[in-house]
């Protein structure tokens, strides 16, 4: 049986780890490399790295982040952050990217979604979508949640299959750094909606916010920085209570 | 011994490359067939549309068939075990090498309680119906990761089958000839020991 994935994401700005509280305040937690070695000796399924670096300088610093990070890893490592063009995502890969994530980019530009899935094909193309609850939809925001994109989430993600993405990264503005739980309610009109894996993220706090996730919510992998890097929650503590839950996971 | 890696533009070789440098083999990407002479093994990767061994078909399948006739080992990895059966339903106008009998598919979705989504993506389990050499030193269960559609019909040549929704080929081995549909270079230590083994028996 399918496993549910558990995904660690390093928020990257300048070459560190760093979580943002509802994308603000940013605070230092560490060497992304050294996370990603700690994360993968604990069982995680997969990396996200999300750069929010926002410089001339990003490219080079990424890719080398990128490197630094997949020289070990034999697991799939997606990036995120700032990839805006074909070039952006072939600088990505190149270093060691699996999978390119775009969020603002498919947005404006979707697409790109198509021209990536064309040259990398599907499984490697994710769309990005940050959304919080507006009247009984799910209003999708750009750039990194400070522009209302006038999209709905369901809507947009039926869009991105249809274009090409070979998954949906779906953050909850609303919980995102909160620890209060996972949207359930929009993670799970997104996943009936489409036949790709999505992936659920934003406000992780207990081990049993992932059974929820993973039950009412629907998700297939579930996403979360915080709760892993400051060591509150090793991965395994995590997998072995979903597995005493019933949910099926890889130990 | 020198192992190529066959590039035909259906996806990225990053990640093969990296996984067999971290276990000591060094592969080089032979620009066109006749560099295939010095090669005491072959690597056949691939994502994607199935499609896409059209190239593979154009440039390489003769001399990789010959190859395979002389004993020379191969691994396919993801379409590169696809390729070796007849033919896939995602491009039927394409014929596969036709090593293995039998036509691709795509995995059925399905509805209600029982459906499951496609693609299949994620760590799912490897389940051995019939031990060899490929999957030495894995354990029963073990899970690796995969991200595809289609799949292979389990056949005599089957090493192990996947189940998501329905069981299909994840592993199968036919002599020197061995492949999985999924991706060892990121399926972990599993997938390093699968990468190994493949070494010991292109050494072999």
């Amino acid at each position: 049986m399918l496993s549910k994935r558990i995904i660690a994401c390093l928020d990257v700005r300048d070459g560190l780890v760093v979580k943002g509280i509802n994308f603000e305040g940013l605070r230092s937690a560490g060497d992304p490399a050294e996370l990603a070695r700690r994360y993968n000796a604990e069982g995680i399924d997969e990396l996200v790295i999300l750069d929010i670096t926002a410089t001339l300088e990003r490219r080079r610093a990424l890719a080398d982040t990128i490197r630094r990070v997949a020289r070990e890893l034999f697991i799939p490592l997606a990036v995120g952050g700032g990839i805006h063009s074909e070039d952006d995502a072939a600088a990505a890969v190149d270093a060691g990217a699996d999978k390119v994530s775009l969020n603002t980019a498919a947005l404006s530009n979707p697409s790109l979604v198509t021209t990536l899935a064309r040259r990398y094909g599907s499984q490697a193309v994710v769309v990005a979508i940050d959304a919080k609850h507006a009247g009984n939809g799910f209003a999708v925001y750009a750039r990194s949640g400070q522009a209302a994109a006038d999209r709905d989430a369901v809507e947009w993600a039926r869009e991105a299959e249809d274009r090409g993405a070979g998954e949906i990264l779906l953050t909850s503005i609303d919980r995102d750094g909160t620890k209060i739980g996972f949207d359930c309610v929009m993670n799970a009109a997104v996943s009936s909606a489409v036949s790709i894996p999505v992936i659920a993220s934003g406000g992780a706090g207990t081990l049993d916010h992932f059974v929820d996730v993973f039950t009412q919510g629907r998700a297939d992998a579930a996403l979360a920085a915080s709760i892993f890097h400051y060591a509150e929650t090793s991965v395994r503590s995590l997998k072995e209570h979903l597995q005493q839950r019933g949910i099926p996971v890889r130990l | 011994m020198r192992i190529a890696l066959i590039d035909y533009r259906a996806g990225n070789l990053t990640s093969v490359k990296k996984a067999f440098a971290a276990i000591g083999a060094d592969l080089f990407v032979p620009r066109q067939p006749s560099e295939l002479a010095d090669a005491g093994a072959v690597v056949v990767p691939g994502v994607g549309h199935f499609g896409a061994t059209e190239t593979l078909a154009v440039d390489w399948t003769d001399t990789i068939r010959r190859g395979i006739e002389a004993g020379r080992p191969l691994l396919g990895i993801c379409l590169g075990l696809q390729w070796l059966y007849e033919g896939s339903a995602e491009a039927p106008e394409l014929k596969g090498l036709g090593l293995l009998s039998g036509q691709c598919y795509r995995l059925p979705g399905g509805s209600g309680a029982t459906s499951v989504k496609v693609p299949h993506v994620g760590w799912n389990a490897l389940d051995i119906q019939r031990p060899d050499s490929i999957v030495e030193g894995v354990a029963p269960g073990s899970q690796v990761y995969f991200t595809h559609s289609f799949v292979a019909p389990i056949t005599d040549e089957t090493v192990a089958v996947t189940v998501h929704g329905q069981p299909f080929a994840a592993v199968v081995q036919r002599g020197r000839v061995a492949a999985v549909q999924f991706h060892p270079e990121k399926s972990g230590e599993v997938g390093l020991t699968i990468l190994r083994n493949f070494l010991r028996l292109a050494d072999s």
